[in-house]
């Protein structure tokens, strides 16, 4: 058990080193959809929540389950799409210089489409 | 290979394609793929825990998730794209709810008398810091959404109200730990809502944003917590990574508003400032015009510049900002837009809206770009901003705001304003600006008065 919480432990500080390194060098412009995406990945509490319904023995603990597997669903699915759309908006960027075909595909459409996609993603 | 081996390798799949999308959302050219990267792990890791040996309840698994995704895919599609910030605070809010039942789900399934301190203090965390943060979230939801009021809301005893509330969730956070008892931990689980409730009221509109940051990072931390609880590496990382890169990010961004994260959250900022802000400029006047009169301004100038600020998104005129802007160049004058670091709701937010009106991109010029090129701009129209044209930011060492990077909108030969009222922007303070001989005030809701300027450029 102990050595069970300190390889726990050496992993958390671990991913907190990784967590600074990865973000040091963010432009303001994104602080946005990397706040949003970022978001979207604490959703992996689904995990935990599938796993606490999955093995729940009382009304009780089913009952929590349940909305914690809702709430963490809504976390994963609305947090990726909600970036997708941001990002869908800065992709604007080389569209515009290339012209043509690039820019005529980020009407309506083309959010629509993309958002689906990652909806089916996080499903 | 044992189906357990096998779940751990798409575990760790998962926190690398986790880390990859960080990573990518770091840098504009990647950004959207990384996203993607992270969506892509996160489906690795939700079919890789379906597998799981003696995963039961999977009908009820099934229909969660379809109810979760029935109403999050809707809502964040249908979601415009000025209401974006707190759509994420919501989404935010909802997953701290989650760890926070995570942790005291498996807290009441565990046999609480054989349970090692470590593992209660770990429950205690996740209760407490998902709590915080989905009150937090809602809160901050309701500010941004104005269905309450964005100004930071003070009453009397407020510092010793957040005292007690503070000592109670201490004091029961200890005796939890030293007796575990259940129904204590809901106590706490109810204080700790109402802890988040009185952190985030103090909070201005302008700073939700930040605040929301850190809201994200508490989330993080919480999974984290939870992933102690339950034994689970991938919890460990996603939420290690998102608490420790969330805290860096909220640093950033109260560095890019020239504020300290303390500063933001216990000074409650803008109610005092205001005071003495104001107090200074009675009977002060300005000098307002006609958007008849600044219509033909702007159609005889060379060069104008757009300011947007936050009014220009509350108003969700950045589609009449565009249309003003191709009447303006169809005349042969030049046109951009300065956007500011944190101009809208959170940093980058104006280029996300103009973006969506189809701005072309050259047209955008960030601040460090755009300074140089203001001294020879006829027009600077500033479009509901205040604080991010504010010269006090250089001039007076005791603002609020002194040091936080400007657009040099005083540089240009003229200065017109596009506001509501003369209430100061988010800092609370006056804007000099706003008194300078050079300045004309234009009163009234943003996007009408951009429509009638249209009307004034094209008839002059």
């Amino acid at each position: 058990m102990t050595n069970g919480i300190l390889e726990y432990l050496t992993v958390f500080v671990l991913a907190v080193f990784v967590g600074f390194e990865v973000i040091s060098k963010v432009p303001s412009i994104l602080h946005t959809p990397l706040m949003s995406g970022s978001n979207a990945i604490h959703g992996v509490i689904l995990v935990g929540a599938m796993v606490v319904l999955g093995s729940a023995h009382t009304g009780a603990e089913e009952a929590l389950g349940f909305v914690a597997v809702v709430l963490a669903t809504l976390n994963v699915v609305g947090g990726f799409v909600v970036t997708d759309r941001m990002l869908e908006m800065f992709k604007a960027k080389p569209g515009e210089q290339r012209g043509g075909t690039a820019a005529a595909s980020r009407g309506p459409s083309g959010d629509g489409a993309a958002t689906t996609d990652t909806g089916d993603g996080a499903r | 290979m044992s189906r357990g081996t096998a779940i751990d390798l798409c575990y760790l799949v998962a926190f690398i394609g986790f880390i990859l999308a960080l990573m990518g959302l770091s840098s504009p050219r990647r950004a959207r793929d990384g996203n993607i990267v992270g969506a892509v792990g996160m489906l690795i890791a939700i079919g890789a825990t379906f597998a799981r040996p003696g995963l039961g309840h999977l009908a009820l698994i099934l229909v969660a998730m379809a109810i979760g995704v029935a109403i999050g895919v809707p809502a964040a599609r249908l979601v415009k794209m000025t209401a974006m910030p707190q759509m994420v605070a919501i989404f935010n809010g909802v997953g701290g709810g989650a760890a926070a039942l995570v942790s005291i789900t498996e807290f009441i399934s565990l046999d609480t008398k054989l349970l090692a301190t470590y593992k209660v203090l770990e429950v205690l965390f996740g209760v407490l810091v998902g709590c915080v943060s989905f009150s937090g979230s809602a809160i901050a939801f309701a500010k941004l959404q104005e269905l309450m009021t964005g100004r930071p809301i003070t009453y009397p005893a407020q510092q010793v109200i957040n005292a007690v509330v503070g000592v109670a969730v201490l004091a029961l956070a200890l005796t939890v730990l030293v007796t575990s008892s259940t129904p204590l931990l809901w106590v706490l689980l109810i204080l700790a809502l109402v802890l988040g409730v009185i952190f985030v009221l103090p909070i201005g509109g302008a700073d939700v944003p930040v605040l929301i940051s850190l809201l994200n990072s508490f989330t993080g931390l919480a999974v984290a917590a939870s992933g102690f609880t339950l034994d689970s590496n991938v919890l460990i990382v996603a939420g290690t990574l998102v608490g420790a890169s969330g805290i860096l990010l909220t640093r950033m961004m109260s560095k890019a508003m020239g504020r300290s994260l303390p500063n933001i959250l216990f000074s409650a900022f803008g109610s005092v400032v205001t005071a003495t802000g104001t107090a200074g400029v009675e009977g002060r006047s300005v000098r307002t015009s006609t958007p008849e009169d600044i219509g033909v301004l702007m159609a005889y100038a060379r060069k104008v510049v757009i300011v947007p600020g936050y009014g220009l998104a509350v108003a969700q005129a950045q589609h009449v900002a565009k249309e003003l802007a191709d009447e303006l160049t169809e005349r042969g004058v030049e046109v951009f837009y300065a956007i500011h670091p944190v101009a809208g709701r959170m940093p980058g937010h104006m280029n996300v809206l103009l973006a969506e009106a189809h701005v072309p991109y050259d047209e955008l010029k960030e601040m460090d770009e755009a300074n140089p090129q203001m001294a020879t701009a006829d027009v600077a129209l500033v479009v509901g901003a205040n604080d991010t044209v504010n010269p006090a930011a250089i001039t007076t060492p005791g603002s609020p705001i002194y040091g936080m990077p400007i657009i040099h909108a005083d540089a240009a030969e003229h200065v017109v304003f596009l506001k509501r009222s003369m209430r100061p922007g988010f800092a609370g303070i006056d804007n000099e600006l706003l008194y300078d001989p050079k300045t004309v005030l234009l009163f009234g809701d943003a996007k009408d008065t951009l429509q009638k300027l249209v009307a004034a450029v094209g008839a002059a």
